[in-house]
C-alpha cells in the first residue's frame, strides 16, 4: 500500500493541480493502466479544484492498494447546501473568478462520479465537505 | 495530421515542447476546462483561449499533449515550466478561436464528437 498526503490551500489557483499531478506520476510508476490513471486523476483534480474554488483549506489522502485506489478529499469550507442540486450537471455556485479560470461550469461533482466506482459525500453547511472516492483497479 | 502542418496553417509559434514527429488526429476547442475533463479521446489538440496554469494542468490530467492558445494569448513562465516537465507542447496563435478551428477543420482535423 502506498499512501500520499497533501495540504491544499483555498483560493490558490496557481498551485491547484499539484497534488493530482504528483498522484498521476506515482500511479504511472506503479504501472497502473493508463485509462484507469486518467479516471483517477480527472476525479481527483476536479475535487482538488473544488477545494481551491470553494473552501478555505483542505487535505487529500490517496491510498493505493493492489486492488483499488481510495481517495479522501476533505475541506474546511462552506459545505454543500443541497447535494442533489450540486450533482446536477450545469448547477454551480462558483465565483466569477473561478469561472475565469475555466471552471465553475457545474460539471465537477457529476464528472467525479462518472470517473470512479464509489463516491460518498459528507457535508455540513458552514463547516466543510469530505468526499470519499474509490476506483477499482481490476476492471480495465 | 502532423503538428508541424497545424503550426503552418494557423501561423502558430511554438513556446514549449517539441513538435517533431507529433501526430494529431482530433481537435477539441473550449475555454471551459470542466468540459475538457469530460472527454476521453487521445492524440487530440486542445484549442483554448483559457491562458493559465489550470489549462495546462487540465491537459496533463486528460492526457492531452498539445495545447494551442488562441486570440493572441501568451503562455506565462509557470505554464511553460509545467508543460516542459510533462513533455507537452504549447503553441500560440494570434487568430481567433473561430478562425483557428475553421482552418483546421477545413484541412481534415477531426472533431472529438
Amino acid at each position: 500500500m502506498v499512501t500520499l498526503k497533501f495540504n491544499i490551500e483555498g483560493g490558490n489557483f496557481s498551485k491547484a493541480g499539484y497534488a493530482s499531478s504528483q498522484v498521476k506520476k506515482t500511479l504511472k510508476q506503479l504501472n497502473i493502466h493508463q485509462s484507469l490513471i486518467k479516471n483517477i486523476v480527472v476525479a481527483l483534480y476536479e475535487a482538488e479544484v473544488n477545494i481551491v474554488a470553494h473552501a478555505y483549506k483542505g487535505t487529500i489522502q490517496v491510498d493505493i492498494a493492489p486492488t483499488d485506489v481510495s481517495m479522501l478529499v476533505s475541506d474546511e469550507g462552506p459545505g454543500i447546501e443541497n447535494i442533489d442540486l450540486a450533482m446536477q450537471e450545469g448547477f454551480s455556485t462558483a465565483s466569477a473568478e473561478v469561472r475565469q479560470m475555466g471552471f465553475g461550469a457545474g460539471m465537477g461533482l457529476p464528472n467525479i462520479k462518472k470517473n470512479v466506482d464509489e463516491m460518498y459525500i459528507d457535508t455540513v453547511v458552514g463547516k466543510g465537505t469530505s468526499l470519499k472516492l474509490k476506483k477499482m483497479l481490476n476492471n480495465v | 495530421m502532423e503538428l508541424s502542418e497545424i503550426i503552418d496553417i494557423v501561423k502558430a509559434k511554438l513556446v514549449a515542447g517539441n513538435a517533431n514527429g507529433v501526430v494529431i488526429e482530433k481537435g477539441f476547442s473550449s475555454d471551459l476546462m470542466s468540459d475538457v475533463l469530460t472527454i476521453d479521446t487521445e492524440k487530440i489538440l486542445l484549442i483554448t483561449g483559457t491562458c493559465n496554469v489550470q489549462a495546462i494542468r487540465t491537459a496533463e490530467m486528460a492526457d492531452i499533449q498539445c495545447i494551442l492558445l488562441v486570440r493572441g494569448k501568451k503562455a506565462n513562465p509557470d505554464m511553460i515550466k509545467i508543460a516542459n516537465e510533462n513533455k507537452m507542447v504549447i503553441l500560440e496563435t494570434s487568430l481567433s478561436m473561430f478562425n483557428t478551428v475553421g482552418r483546421l477543420y477545413q484541412v481534415g482535423l477531426k472533431p472529438v464528437y
